[in-house]
Formats: C-alpha cells, sequence, structure tokens
C-alpha cells in the first residue's frame, strides 16, 4: 500500500445567494461526502445584493481539499468559492465568550491572565468573570487552556471569520 | 445585475392567473409536452388546469417512482427534460429513489411535488413531508415556492439548472395554497442565471496539451461515458476516433455513442466489460477518458488503475476531475465543444501520429480479441435450456433483421450486463440503464417513456423475473395508453447477481436469493391486458420473440434461462483490470479476493 496523504488545514470562503436553505445544502454537502468542519460561521455581508458569507475551516488530503472546493463551486446557490489558505495570506479571527468560577488566587489570577491575553472584562459578579476575547483560533485555544485550572466554567466561540490580505476580494 | 432580482412589475388583476395556471403556461413555454404523474389532495389545483387545457398530455402512472424512471426514459431517448408531477407527503417521498438515480446517471428531470399550504408547514400536517430538506441530496437543487411572484422564475429557472452542466434531477415543492392564490407569469429570462453558470468552452491551453499528448501516444486509449449522449456528441466523438485511428471503449451509460460494431470500439469496459477493452485500459501510455467519471465499476482497485498512462479527462463537472483517480490533464468544458475542439486541434499540430506504435498497439488488442472473452456455448438440441447470452443475441439478431428503431432498456442485475454485452448499440440514446444507482425496477416505467416519446418505435425491456416485479404496477398504465412495450425477462428464478457474488464470493450459501414463489408471468401478462408467452427451451426461443415483435399490445416474454449462468468476464471486487477471471470454456483461474476486497459491493 502506499503510504495515506498527509491531511492538511484549509480556511475556505463561500459566497451564496442568501436565501433559505443554502447553509443546509453546505452542511449536507460536507455530512455527505464524509468531509470535515472543524469551524463554520455564516452571516449575510452587507453589499446590498443579498448575499452571505460563509467561512469553512476543514481538513484533508490536498485531493479531498480540491474536490470540497469543486463541490461547494458546483451548488446552485454559490457566488464565489475561495480557498484563503492556499490563494495568498489571509487573517483568520474568532471571539470567545469564557466564563470563568473562582475566588481568591484563582480569581486574581484569571484576571491578570485575561490582561496579558487582552481579553476584556465584559461580565463581573463576586464569583465569576465573562472575558471576552478577540483573536486567531490559537489565541484563543491558549488562553482557554490557562483558564481551565482556574474555574473555567463555559466557553462560547464564534468559529472562525476570515478574509484575505491586501487588496484581493472574493 | 439579473432582471430576476428587480422587484416584478405586479400586472393588472386580468393577467392574473391562478399559480396553477401560471405553473402550466411555464411548462408549455418551456416546451413540455408530456407530464409523467400522480394526483393527490395538494396538487389537485394542478390537476384542474391539466384538466381544461390540451396542449400538455398527462400520463397517470400506477406508482410516483415509476413517473420518475418514465420521465427519465423519456429525457434520455429525446434529449429533453422529463417532467414529473406527484403529491405531498408519500408522493414526494416514493419519487426520492427515482430522483436520486436521475442524479446519478445525470439526467435531467423537473419534479414538482405537492406541498401542504404555507401557513400549515411545519405542523405535521396530513401527507406533510419536509420534501425540500428529503431530496436536497437526492437533487441538482431544489425549490419551496413561497410567494406567488416567485412561482415562473422559479419553474424557468428550474429547467434551466436541470439541463445546464451536468444535467439532473430538479424538485419543485409547491405549497397548495401557490397554487390556488393568483401569481403574476413571467416569460423566460434572457438574462444569465445570477450564480449558476457553468463553463462549457474548454482553456485552449489543455485543448493543445492534451492533443500533444495524445499525437505522441504509443498506446493510446479513448474511454467515453454518458457525458458524450448528453452533450449530443456522439458524431463527433465518431469522428475523432475514426480520425485519430485510436482503439474506444465505453461505459455502460456511453453504450451507443460510438457504433458497437465499428472494430475501433473494443467493448463495454469495467467490472462485466471485455478483457480487450480492460487490457487496453490496463496497459495504455495515453488516456482520453471524455465524459465518464472513473467510477469504481470501471477503474476497478484504484491503486492498480492503468498504471503508468496520462490520463486527459474531459468534463463539464470540475469535481469530476480527480475525485477518483488523479489525472493529468484536466479539460473542462461541454463534450461536444471539447471533441470539436480536440479535432481542430488534431488536424493543425504539426507533429504525425506515432501510427507505428498505434498499429503494433493494434496487434496487441487483436491478440486480447482473439481470446473471445464473450463466447458460451448454447447446444441446440430439442428441449435445451436456453443460455441467457444466446436468448439476448437472438433477441439483438432478429431486432436487427427486422429494421425497426428499437430502444432498450433494463432492469438491474445479470440480465443487464447480458445486455450491454450482447446487445451492440449504433446509435445513442437507445439504452436507457440504470447505471449509477443500479435501481431494480427501473426498466419497465423508462421503457414507458420511451414509447410516450416514440409511440412506433419497437421498446423491449430487457429485464430479470426478479427486478421486474419492483414496478409489475406498471403494466397497468401500458394498457391504459395502449402502450405496446415488450418486456423481456430473463428468468432464471433467481437474483442472479446476488446469487453469483454468493457463489464466487460468500461460498455458495445461497441466502434469500432463489425466487420463491414466483407469478405466472404469462397469466400476470393477462390479468394486466396484455399478451404473455414463454420459451421453455432453445427450440421454442426464436418464434417467442418474433411473436413478442410482431404483437400490437404490450407483451411479457417470459424467457426461461440456465439458472446457473454466471457474467464473466468479471473484474472482482477489490482486483485490477489484468486480473479479470473469464467464464467457464476459458482456461484461467480466478483472481483471489481480499478481504479489503469482500468489503465493496
Amino acid at each position: 500500500m502506499t503510504t495515506p496523504a498527509p491531511n492538511t488545514s484549509a480556511t475556505i470562503s463561500v459566497l451564496v445567494e442568501n436565501e433559505a436553505g443554502v447553509l443546509a445544502r453546505v452542511i449536507g454537502l460536507f455530512s455527505g461526502r464524509g468531509y470535515n468542519i472543524d469551524s463554520l460561521t455564516v452571516a449575510p455581508v452587507d453589499d446590498g445584493r443579498g448575499r452571505s458569507r460563509i467561512n469553512i475551516v476543514t481538513s484533508g488530503t490536498e485531493m479531498v481539499i480540491e474536490q470540497i472546493k469543486a463541490q461547494l463551486d458546483r451548488l446552485v446557490p454559490v457566488h464565489r468559492v475561495s480557498d484563503l489558505t492556499r490563494e495568498g495570506p489571509h487573517i483568520a479571527r474568532e471571539m470567545a465568550l469564557i466564563k470563568v468560577c473562582s475566588t481568591g488566587n484563582d480569581r486574581a489570577e484569571a484576571l491578570r491572565l485575561a490582561d496579558a491575553f487582552r481579553a476584556r472584562v465584559v461580565d463581573a459578579t463576586t464569583g465569576s468573570f465573562v472575558f471576552e476575547m478577540t483573536g486567531s483560533t490559537e489565541k484563543l485555544d491558549a488562553f482557554v487552556e490557562l483558564m481551565r485550572p482556574l474555574g473555567l466554567a463555559e466557553v462560547s466561540r464564534t468559529g472562525v471569520a476570515a478574509i484575505a490580505r491586501g487588496t484581493r476580494v472574493i | 445585475m439579473s432582471q430576476t432580482l428587480a422587484a416584478p412589475a405586479i400586472p393588472p388583476a386580468a393577467d392574473l392567473q391562478s399559480g396553477a395556471e401560471v405553473l402550466l403556461r411555464a411548462l408549455k413555454d418551456q416546451g413540455v409536452e408530456v407530464i409523467f404523474g400522480y394526483p393527490g389532495g395538494s396538487v389537485l389545483p394542478i390537476y384542474d388546469a391539466i384538466f381544461q387545457q390540451n396542449a400538455i398530455r398527462h400520463i397517470l402512472v400506477r406508482h410516483e417512482q415509476a413517473a420518475v424512471h418514465a420521465a427519465e426514459g423519456y429525457a434520455r431517448s429525446t434529449g429533453k427534460v422529463g417532467v414529473v408531477l406527484v403529491t405531498s407527503g408519500p408522493g414526494a417521498t416514493n419519487a426520492v429513489t427515482g430522483l436520486v438515480d436521475a442524479l446519478m446517471d445525470s439526467i435531467p428531470v423537473v419534479c414538482l411535488t405537492g406541498q401542504v399550504p404555507t401557513h400549515l408547514i411545519g405542523n405535521d400536517a396530513f401527507q406533510e413531508a419536509d420534501t425540500t430538506g428529503i431530496t436536497r441530496p437526492a437533487t441538482k437543487h431544489n425549490y419551496l415556492v413561497k410567494k406567488s411572484e416567485d412561482l415562473a422564475r422559479i419553474v424557468h429557472e428550474a429547467f434551466y439548472v436541470a439541463r445546464s452542466g451536468r444535467p439532473g434531477p430538479v424538485v419543485i415543492d409547491l405549497p397548495k395554497d401557490i397554487l390556488i392564490g393568483k401569481a403574476p407569469y413571467q416569460a423566460i429570462p434572457e438574462t444569465p442565471h445570477r450564480s449558476y453558470r457553468p463553463a462549457t468552452d474548454p482553456d485552449p491551453a489543455q485543448i493543445a496539451r492534451a492533443v500533444a499528448a495524445m499525437k505522441a501516444a504509443k498506446r493510446p486509449i479513448v474511454y467515453f461515458g454518458g457525458g458524450v449522449i448528453n452533450a449530443g456528441a456522439a458524431g463527433a466523438l465518431t469522428r475523432f476516433v475514426r480520425k485519430t485511428g485510436f482503439p474506444c471503449t465505453g461505459t455502460l451509460m456511453g453504450l451507443g455513442a460510438y457504433p458497437s460494431n465499428d472494430p475501433q470500439f473494443l467493448g463495454m469496459l469495467g467490472m462485466h466489460g471485455t478483457y480487450e477493452a480492460n487490457l487496453s485500459m490496463h496497459g495504455c501510455d495515453v488516456m482520453l477518458n471524455v465524459g465518464a467519471r472513473f467510477d469504481d465499476r470501471v477503474t476497478g482497485r484504484l491503486n492498480a488503475f492503468s498504471p503508468g498512462s496520462t490520463k486527459i479527462h474531459v468534463d463539464i463537472d470540475p469535481s469530476s476531475i480527480n475525485k477518483n483517480v488523479r489525472v493529468d490533464i484536466p479539460v473542462i468544458g461541454d463534450a461536444g465543444v471539447v471533441l470539436e475542439a480536440l479535432i481542430a486541434a488534431w488536424d493543425a499540430h504539426p507533429a504525425p501520429s506515432d501510427t507505428q506504435s498505434v498499429a503494433a498497439w493494434w496487434r496487441q488488442i487483436a491478440e486480447w480479441r482473439g481470446i473471445d472473452c464473450l463466447k458460451f456455448t448454447q447446444t441446440q438440441g430439442r428441449g435445451d435450456t436456453i443460455k441467457p447470452q444466446y436468448a439476448v443475441q437472438r433477441l439483438y439478431d432478429i431486432t436487427r433483421e427486422l429494421g425497426r428503431e428499437t430502444f432498450i432498456s433494463t432492469e438491474v442485475g445479470q440480465h443487464q450486463m447480458w445486455a450491454a454485452q450482447y446487445f451492440r448499440f449504433d446509435q445513442p440514446n437507445h439504452w436507457m440503464t440504470s447505471g449509477g444507482l443500479g435501481t431494480m425496477g427501473y426498466g419497465l416505467p423508462a421503457a414507458m417513456g420511451v414509447q410516450i416519446a416514440h409511440p412506433d418505435a419497437l421498446v423491449i425491456d430487457i429485464a430479470g423475473e426478479a427486478s421486474i416485479l419492483m414496478n409489475i404496477q406498471e403494466m397497468a398504465t401500458l394498457a391504459q395508453y395502449r402502450l405496446p412495450v415488450k418486456v423481456f425477462i430473463l428468468n432464471n428464478q433467481y437474483m442472479g447477481m446476488v446469487r453469483q457474488w454468493q457463489e464466487l464470493l460468500h461460498g455458495g450459501r445461497y441466502s434469500e436469493s432463489y425466487s420463491e414463489a414466483l407469478p405466472d408471468f404469462v397469466r400476470l401478462a393477462e390479468a394486466f391486458h396484455g399478451v404473455g408467452m414463454r420459451a421453455e427451451s432453445v427450440d421454442q426461443l426464436d418464434d417467442v420473440i418474433r411473436a413478442m415483435i410482431a404483437s400490437p399490445k404490450a407483451v411479457i416474454a417470459d424467457i426461461c434461462v440456465d439458472q446457473k449462468e454466471n457474467c464473466f468476464p468479471m473484474i472482482p471486487s477489490g482486483a485490477a483490470h489484468n486480473e479479470m477471471i473469464l467464464g467457464a470454456g476459458h482456461n484461467q483461474r480466478a483472481a483471489s479476493i481480499t478481504d479489503e476486497g469482500l468489503v465493496l459491493v
């Protein structure tokens, strides 16, 4: 047997017609064909033309990533498919709300770390903080791990929004 | 911007018709002549509108699955879009198998499904099903019409989507209130679709690369599929193959795209393809794939598929490229446009082709052909058992001798493979079979659809005794519309392909594959107002075939064939092209089937 091809990650942005069922089509494509979804975000993008943008972080072999793009592109309501990972440098960000419930030293340490990570306190009680944090997936992961021994109670994340650097547009 | 996004001007009230009337008007403008359907509560307004017009004919089937297969047969034999009309809930769910069949085989179908009124959607109303949810992975695209002003636009768009690019089935879900309420009509838009615009013209650089590779080829092969037929490109394919002098082979879906009796045609390839076709695929140095998709029935074990060849893949669907097999020169475009470009570039290319090497390649192919992989032994004594291959061969010989235009459909299984091997097609659009999905019960309704489109032609469903029972109710439709479809059953009293795999792969344990308690097909035909006949031995075969063809009515011909006959040659699952098994009388040992192969179907 030949050795299996290595998996790589890809951040794909898809410009779609903002109509009922379009997200189900995209998700169904991934589940029906056995592709991974590591993160998915969708929202209307206000260009006055009734379009939404879906950002998908996926992983697979090069051949699978190419398949995913071709399969997305042939969906009828899809306008554009852009592989941000392969088409040039891009920025990917997500936002998280992180609830930490602790007292005493742990609480003080959580606040110090939040400050170092430039997380904002958006809610506080005597027994809890909710931090708001924006950044790369890796940065958010690192912060969440640091909070774990300090009373991490709950995490809510948006998933990745991504865009190409420079003048290039989808 | 496309006009579809502009707010539609509201016409004066006099111009407003009911949604059902607008629907029929849109269908008529799309050139629809026939609808295959079955009524029900939620589509009654459409049936009422159908009753009040004469432009569109409605064919009442006996099961919604059959409506879709009939529309597929109609579409495949005419090149038009087939149209289906079914009610909500069970009507729509029954149609799903047909829709997936059309999706897998890239057949243009528009399926209109009824739906409960918009205010009841989501309330688990009577005969409600989430049709767009259920059919999303079963169609190329689907629509739920929520506003009357969208109706006409959606119908036109559905036809465009069904027939453009890689064709496929499209569902339009129609809530009953939309059908009853007034709706404005919109003509067929002239502006391009806002997002779906598949490319048909190939990149000239890729054409040049493809021709350069083919000019240098020493052991070339052309491998064509159903895409050539969908593109109406059989003529261009034939010209190209003859011009190059290359050997060619076709998939199950492609049969008829190149004349089967031509010496450059090596027969069908794949699991039950010919020895010469498969070995040529294995040993070639340049492969041109036009409109086929490297299906697993064709490639066998992927990592042993045609090692060392330069692969050129022509397909209108970019997602077909590099899906199963890594290709060297992808050419995205319509098969007809691409073939014309290849012909022009071949003529313009300065280098001569390597005729000496190609001649040597032909000598090698002639040696493989000498094996005569499709040979079988039919004894001709009185009372001797009919070999199924012989039955198909005689059917072919007699229809050819009579010279009538003949269409063949099949069900799925051994008989389907024997039909593909022994019935030879010289024209496209005359062969309808369920290739991708492998739907038993496809052949009879598909033949019905063909006969509707070609009332004077001879339409034969080559069937098995198990498959035919899956949509046998359509015999009543044949009777109602006096459709003289011939059902030619190769009756071996087994689900033959299941039995064959059980013999070869499961130690001869024939679990549940015996066709117990079969009906008497002669009397069954008579019960459905048709003609039944039977051939029990080889001396009766020709007479039965001739009587069947001569009958002006629907006929079931029950051909009792050898129960133990297997379909050969065969590439066992998980094996490579050069590991094929030949039939009895050929001196070759079976390839061993690996565990990995056993999990494949």
